[in-house]
Formats: structure tokens, C-alpha cells, sequence
């Protein structure tokens, strides 16, 4: 694999008032160009990695790199150029009074020159289909749509890693899709790295690479296929299995001569035409 | 209690520049006893439907029964506490409304209203706290202090303890880690079973809706698109997705298969275990043959 | 709620009026205000009228938006012209009936007062119906900006203006939410004598609160997230421009004044 772009060695933190550690000796890197889905349950210590790759807070034992820049409080305004974040409730991140004063706000704070400002703003509106929507004020987007002016924000910033933290948990099943289409979108187009922080399994079905919190600690790393042959540990997780997976455990149960787990139903539905075919 | 939609249509702001016609011709009968889930897209005017069962909207046209009152667009209602104390709404977010000191005096605020006392409230907010699966020592403590899934219940208890014959739920499990949801959703169907309830269920998630309910409406633009038992609706899916509505994933991937496969299975299945055992009948069928 | 409140709320339109410079609108409402008070007799009110109808003229506001809008300001003006016109007791009698008397003078006081109250109104709820409220502030801030050298916060105040009227309209859906939460659970927000009408507020307004602070804390951290740190070094998407129109009506503006201390007696 090619150099890591963030790498966390030895992590750990807690919030000041708590005995428990939020975060416990966590290790693991983070690569140029890969999506990464990090689950677990609500209180499992995802969100306060994510507060902490973003400068929110830091660890109290341990470092994390960014880009090779170490993450402290005076390179934190660095290593922010190079983390966009998107964070869970759309209307509490949204700043501007339009959507396009949204998008510019990032901008402004980095003091990117006007011409520069008003091309970025444009572009990175229509990178996620909200060109439309230009003078709109907030109240009368869909939380789909606010989200998606979230990220247009995020990407106008042109950083390397683009951080989704429990960004699709509020929307409805449309707005989620529109969502992670963007995202999906951009991945391809810009190579981002794509960090997700996520309880939904669907999602982090389709990343390259899922890392699995536990109670502040990491479980388990491994691709969607590793991670999803645990199959009733996610549930005692508090995670659930994605459906293909589960109706191919089904199926296998009942007698068929299923060769894998599958993570995606037009696989499934493949091997059982071939066998099916065959037959 | 019965609650019945007739032909009800709701106008936001009537008389002004801003009018936006919310719902039309919609009939919905909601027997006692009934699970029903409401489908629908954000704006499809599945909320306002929500509003008129406890009366918190009166239609601009037509009429809804609920238990023997009337509400009409004429008649100006008077004392519909009693409707309220018997349609408890459980909104989404519920947690948002948490306010008082301890949690059980929140949970008491709803019974105290409706004129239970203050003794016979604390009872029931002991009861409800169980209902939802928290231990007794939360009820001394903050709304405040508790953890986002723990303030959903407590909130959820707050309704439980009205007593209501009829509980709506709004998108109750919104937000919730798989384990949450699973758990919220199970509680509510077993309280459907075991008091009797009516309980109508406003969601996106058709699983939900498949899993729990006995009837199905789904709402389309303002009006009702189609209504059923969930046999009935999901056996057609096709409009369902034209619509752009999700359908199950046990329905869907019937269809995904019968497509590619170009079979029929013998029916339309709604639960894992009748989808696997419909595939394996198929396959063996082909292996014998 | 809000779509009851008519009086002042921005009214699209295409129109020169809108197109100005906030900052121009702002100075000259200012003047306005002050030349107000130059007109003394029939000739120089009727000036004052015809200029303040063209504005609105100019501006395509529909005569009815404002109308409604300003009906319940009407009865201050109406309110202001009985109090002069029974109060003031000076010049020749012109009517009497049982215990009112009315004057000369309380008629023309009466009338030229609540004329200029009311055409003060007109100007002033011109500015907010063809000024965005994000305008007003950027005028605002723009106006301000001399006085960053005495350390007044002007960006701050700006930034906290734009905040505020972005997260009204959030608000106020959020306050229906709550309120009808709350009715479904037995409150009762409007009968009953006042003291239970206040204690009926309490649940209310503390999960507003409780929501606003969260809503403050987590905009904070997506402000830094996204680079916020304090005004310096920022630089601007909106701009102001001064344009052509800015001077003409700065112009009809001094010429009007000029006419009016002519005029005047």
C-alpha cells in the first residue's frame, strides 16, 4: 500500500469529568484515496475520533499525524486545510443565510480572493447538484440538500480528506442516497480519502476498508468482506449484518451451496442465476 | 377507540398570500386495536395527517371521528384535553422536549395535566420507566444528564403515562444505532399487544412497516396513494418504486431475482424466512429436474 | 407564526430601489429622517409626500403589501392626530359640540404630525421591504467600519447580525415543534388566567433554550471546522457596490432639501 496519510499510534483521551477513557490506545493509518467507514454503536468512542482528527480536542496519550504533520495545538489551523468536515445535524452547520453566502463562508475565513472565491463557490455547487439552488435560504431546503451544501463547502476548501460524522443519521432514506451519491461522486472524480463515521451498515458496506469501535476501543479492522464474516458479534455489537449478507447465511443454512457471504445483491443474484442456470 | 379520517382535506394559512394545500380527499379508518403505518416522503403530508388524530389541526374540509367526537371545519372545538389524553403523540425527537428538573416529574407533567394526581402520577411514572426498559434510580435524576437514546425513552415514558388508547408514532426510532432502534420498535409492539393499544406508526423505514403493521397506508403528494394490508401493497411493487418510495429488501430482492432469473416465486414474500425458503424450493426444484 | 408578521418583511422585486447600495439606503433613511423635519407648511408637506409616494413608486412594491403592513401602525398615526387635535387649544375655534372643542391650530398640528409620523414609517419600512436583512448588516458593518480603530467589534457584531436572522426562521419552526409537543401532552398555551398562561410557558421555553444552546455549541465547532478564527485576515464574498442610481438619489435628495428651506415659512 502507498504511505500512510493519517496515522494514529497509541491514541488515547477521555473527557475531563469521566473515569472512563472515551478513546483507548487506538492505532491504525489511514490511506490516500481509500474510503474508510469507522462503526459502532452510539457511545463507542467513533464521534470523539472524529473531534480529534479534527483538532477538536487532543489525545492525551499518544499522536496523530495528518499529511506528516503532527497534530497539535499549533499545527492544528495546518492540518484543518487538509480535514473537511461534515458534521450530523444539517442545520447546525449551516453559517451563511444562502446557500451560496454557505459555501463562500469557508472561504472567506481562509482568505481566498474574491474572483477565486466566486469560481470555487460556483463549481463546487454544481459538483453536488445544487446549482439551482443559489440564493436559497436554508429553511427551505431538504435536510438532504443542507447536507449537500455542507459538503460543497467542505470540497470549495479542496482538502485531501473529507470526514462524513454520522452525516446521513438524520436524513430520510432519499436524502441519504443523495448524500453518499455525492460523496461516491467525488471520490471518483477528485480521489478523495473518505472518512465515514457511521452506525449504518449499508454504508460502510461500501467502503474499501471498515474499522470497528468497541466501549473507546478498536475491535477489528478489516475490508467489508473480513469484517462482515463476524456476523452475530456486530449484532452483540449493537451493529447489525447488511441484508445480502444475512439472506446468504439464510440460504447456506437451509442447504444451498453458496460459496461466500455476499455484500451486495446483485452478487448474490448472480451466483444463484449461474447455479440455477447450471442446474 | 376508533379514530376516523373522512374525505379530509387540511390548507395551511387559508386567506393569505402564503396558502399551501397540505393534504386533500383523505380517508383514512384507524378500528381500535388496529397497527397502522403511514408511508411517505418528507412533504407528502404524512405529518399533517399525524396532527388531525389528536386534533392538533382541524381540517379545512371534511370531517375526523375520533372516538364520538366530531371535528369540523365549522365548529370551533372546546375541551379537547380528553382527546389528547387519550391520542398520545410521540413526536420525532421526542427528547427534545424533556424540560423539568428530574425525570419523573417530566414524566408525571402529561398525567398532572389531565387531571391524575399527584400521588397516582408518580405510580404511573414508575410503571412507564419499567415500560421502557430504564431502572427506577433514573426517575430522581436530570433529563439533562442522560445519554441521547436514555432521553428518548424517558420522553416515549412521558406518553406512556397519559394512558392514551391510541399511540402515534412519529419516525420514533430516528437517529438510533441498529440496537436502539430494534429495541424501541420491539417495545412499542409488544405494548401494542399487551394493552390493547391502537398504534399508528409514520416512518420512512418500509422494514418497519412490513415487520409491524396489519394495515399500510401510503401517501403520495397530499393524498392517499394506496392503502392495504402489507401483502396487498408490496405485492405490487413496481409503483411503489416509481414513486421513488423504497419497497422491503426482502421484497425487493424477490423482484431483483424473478428479473434476472426470469421466474415467479409462488408468492410475495415478506420476511427472510419465507424469501429463503421460497429460493431454496426454486433451487432444488431445478436440481431434481 | 411569522407569516402574520407582513410589517417591514423584504419584498422581492426588480426594482432600482432594491438594486441600491444598502449603505446608500441606510445614510439616506438617516437624512431623510432630519429634512422630515424642515417642512413647516402645506406646500412643503405636499413636497414631502410626493417624494416619499415615488420612492415607493420606484420601488414595485405592491401598494397593498404595504397597506396591510401598515394597518396597525395606522392607529398610532390616527391616535396622534385626535391627541393634537383635542389637545392643543391655541388659534380660532372651528367647531364645538358638547364638551369637544376644536381649534384651528390642533387641526394643522394634528394633521402635519401625524403626516410626518406617517410618511417617517412609510420611508423606514420602505428600507426593510427592498433590503434584505444580510444587506442591512453588510451595509451596516461597511458604515461601522471606522470604528474598528477604536476597537469597536464591528465584524463580531456584524457576524453575530447575520447569525441571528439566519437561525430565526429555525427557530421558530422549532418553537411550533415544541409547542405542539407539549399541547399534545395536556399543555394548554392559550386560555386560563395569566399567571397559569405564564407558569404554561415554562415548557416551552426550556427545551428552546436547551436546544439553542446545543444549536450554539455545535455551530461553533463547525465554524472552526471550517477555518473561523475571528475577522482578521478574512476577506469578503458579498460586496456593496456604489453605483451610478447611489449618487442620482443622493442628488434628488439635496435638491429636495435645498427646495424645502426655500419653502419653508
Amino acid at each position: 500500500m502507498t504511505e500512510p496519510l493519517v496515522e494514529l499510534k497509541n491514541v488515547s483521551f477521555k473527557y475531563d469529568a469521566e473515569a472512563a477513557y472515551a478513546l483507548d490506545n487506538i492505532s491504525f493509518n489511514i490511506f490516500k484515496g481509500e474510503w474508510l467507514a469507522i462503526v459502532g454503536h452510539n457511545g463507542s468512542g467513533k464521534s470523539t475520533l472524529a473531534k480529534l482528527l479534527n483538532g477538536l480536542h487532543f489525545p492525551l496519550e499518544g499522536s496523530i499525524t495528518v499529511g506528516g504533520i503532527s497534530l497539535s495545538e499549533e499545527t492544528v489551523w495546518e492540518t484543518r486545510k487538509k480535514i473537511g468536515m461534515v458534521f450530523q445535524n444539517p442545520d447546525n452547520q449551516f453559517v451563511g443565510t444562502t446557500v451560496r453566502d454557505d459555501v463562500a463562508f469557508g472561504l472567506e475565513n481562509h482568505g481566498i480572493e474574491r474572483n477565486d472565491m466566486v469560481q470555487r463557490v460556483t463549481e463546487s455547487l454544481e459538483k453536488v447538484k445544487m446549482s439551482s439552488f443559489l440564493n436559497q435560504e436554508p429553511h427551505h431546503l431538504s435536510g438532504g440538500q443542507k447536507q449537500r451544501v455542507a459538503i460543497a463547502g467542505v470540497i470549495a476548501l479542496r482538502p485531501d480528506i473529507i470526514i462524513l460524522d454520522e452525516s446521513t443519521s438524520m436524513l430520510d432514506p432519499r436524502g441519504r442516497e443523495e448524500v453518499l451519491e455525492t460523496v461516491r461522486e467525488l471520490k471518483r472524480d477528485y480521489h478523495m480519502t473518505v472518512i465515514s463515521i457511521t452506525h449504518d451498515l449499508e454504508e460502510a458496506s461500501k467502503a474499501d476498508r471498515i474499522v470497528v469501535m468497541n466501549k473507546g476501543e478498536l475491535y477489528r479492522e478489516g475490508t467489508p468482506e473480513e469484517i462482515f464474516q463476524m456476523d452475530e458479534e456486530l449484532v452483540k455489537l449493537g451493529l447489525d449484518i447488511p441484508f445480502p449478507v444475512k439472506l446468504s447465511k439464510i440460504l447456506r443454512e437451509k442447504g444451498l451451496p453458496l460459496s461466500r457471504h455476499y455484500l451486495s445483491e446483485e452478487e448474490l443474484v448472480e451466483e444463484l442465476w449461474t447455479s440455477h442456470s447450471k442446474m | 377507540m376508533d379514530i376516523s379520517l373522512q374525505n379530509v382535506e387540511y390548507r395551511y394559512q387559508v386567506n393569505t398570500p402564503f396558502e399551501r394545500l397540505a393534504i386533500k380527499d383523505v380517508s383514512i379508518d384507524i378500528p381500535s386495536g388496529t397497527f397502522l403505518a403511514i408511508i411517505g416522503h418528507t412533504g407528502s403530508g404524512k405529518s399533517t395527517v399525524l396532527q388531525h388524530l389528536n386534533a392538533l389541526l382541524k381540517p379545512t374540509e371534511g370531517q375526523v371521528l375520533i372516538g364520538e367526537r366530531k371535528i369540523t371545519p365549522e365548529k370551533k372545538q372546546k375541551n379537547l384535553k380528553e382527546i389528547r389524553q387519550r391520542v398520545g403523540i410521540v413526536f420525532q425527537f421526542p427528547e427534545h422536549q424533556l424540560f423539568e428538573e428530574t425525570v419523573e416529574k417530566d414524566i408525571c407533567f402529561g398525567p398532572m395535566n389531565f387531571g391524575v394526581s399527584e400521588e397516582e402520577a408518580k405510580k404511573r411514572a414508575r410503571a412507564a420507566i419499567g415500560q421502557v426498559g430504564l431502572p427506577l434510580e433514573i426517575l430522581s435524576k436530570s433529563p439533562f444528564d442522560l445519554s441521547g437514546g436514555q432521553m428518548r425513552r424517558v420522553a416515549i415514558a412521558g406518553v406512556l403515562a397519559m394512558e392514551p388508547d391510541v399511540i402515534v408514532l412519529d419516525e420514533p426510532t430516528a437517529g438510533l444505532d441498529p440496537r436502539g432502534r430494534k429495541e424501541i420498535m420491539d417495545m412499542f409492539y409488544s405494548l401494542h399487544g399487551t394493552r390493547g393499544l391502537s398504534t399508528v406508526l409514520v416512518t420512512h423505514s418500509m422494514e418497519d412497516a412490513s415487520r409491524y403493521a396489519d394495515q399500510i397506508v401510503i401517501m403520495h403528494n397530499g393524498e392517499v396513494y394506496k392503502k392495504g394490508t402489507p401483502k396487498e401493497i408490496f405485492s405490487s411493487p413496481e409503483g411503489l418504486l416509481k414513486l421513488g418510495l423504497d419497497v422491503p429488501e426482502v421484497v425487493r430482492f424477490q423482484l431483483k431475482m424473478e428479473k434476472s432469473l426470469n421466474i415467479r416465486l409462488s408468492k410475495t414474500c415478506l420476511t427472510m424466512d419465507e424469501l429463503t425458503d421460497e429460493i431454496a424450493a426454486v433451487m432444488k426444484r431445478g436440481t431434481a429436474t | 407564526m411569522m407569516d402574520k408578521m407582513i410589517f417591514g418583511r423584504y419584498v422581492p422585486a426588480e426594482s432600482v430601489i432594491h438594486r441600491m447600495d444598502p449603505r446608500s439606503k441606510l445614510v439616506l433613511i438617516f437624512l431623510f429622517v432630519c429634512i422630515v423635519f424642515l417642512a413647516n407648511n402645506l406646500l412643503t408637506y405636499g413636497l414631502l409626500t410626493v417624494y416619499t409616494f415615488f420612492m415607493i413608486a420606484l420601488s414595485k412594491v405592491p401598494i397593498r403589501f404595504i397597506y396591510t403592513g401598515l394597518k396597525p401602525v395606522l392607529l398610532l398615526v390616527i391616535f396622534t392626530l385626535f391627541l393634537h387635535l383635542f389637545l392643543t387649544k391655541e388659534g380660532e375655534v372651528l367647531f364645538r359640540f358638547g364638551w369637544i372643542t376644536i381649534y384651528e391650530e390642533g387641526l394643522r398640528q394634528g394633521i402635519f404630525i401625524s403626516l410626518r409620523f406617517f410618511l417617517l414609517i412609510l420611508m423606514t419600512s420602505l428600507l426593510t421591504l427592498t433590503t434584505t436583512p444580510i444587506e442591512i448588516t453588510d451595509g451596516l458593518e461597511s458604515l461601522l467600519n471606522p470604528l474598528n480603530k477604536v476597537k469597536f467589534p464591528v465584524h463580531e457584531l456584524a457576524l453575530m447580525m447575520s447569525i441571528s436572522l439566519r437561525f430565526i426562521p429555525t427557530l421558530m419552526q422549532e418553537t411550533d415543534k415544541i409547542m405542539k409537543a407539549q399541547t399534545a401532552r395536556g399543555a394548554d398555551f392559550t386560555s386560563g388566567p395569566l399567571k397559569e398562561r405564564v407558569k404554561a410557558i415554562i415548557p416551552l421555553l426550556i427545551p428552546l433554550f436547551v436546544s439553542s444552546f446545543k444549536r450554539a455549541e455545535e455551530l461553533a465547532v463547525a465554524m472552526e471546522s471550517r477555518g473561523y478564527r475571528g475577522g482578521e485576515g478574512r476577506t469578503k464574498y458579498r460586496q456593496l457596490s456604489w453605483g451610478l442610481k447611489d449618487t442620482a438619489m443622493f442628488a434628488m435628495l439635496a435638491a429636495l432639501s435645498l427646495v424645502l428651506i426655500l419653502l419653508r415659512t
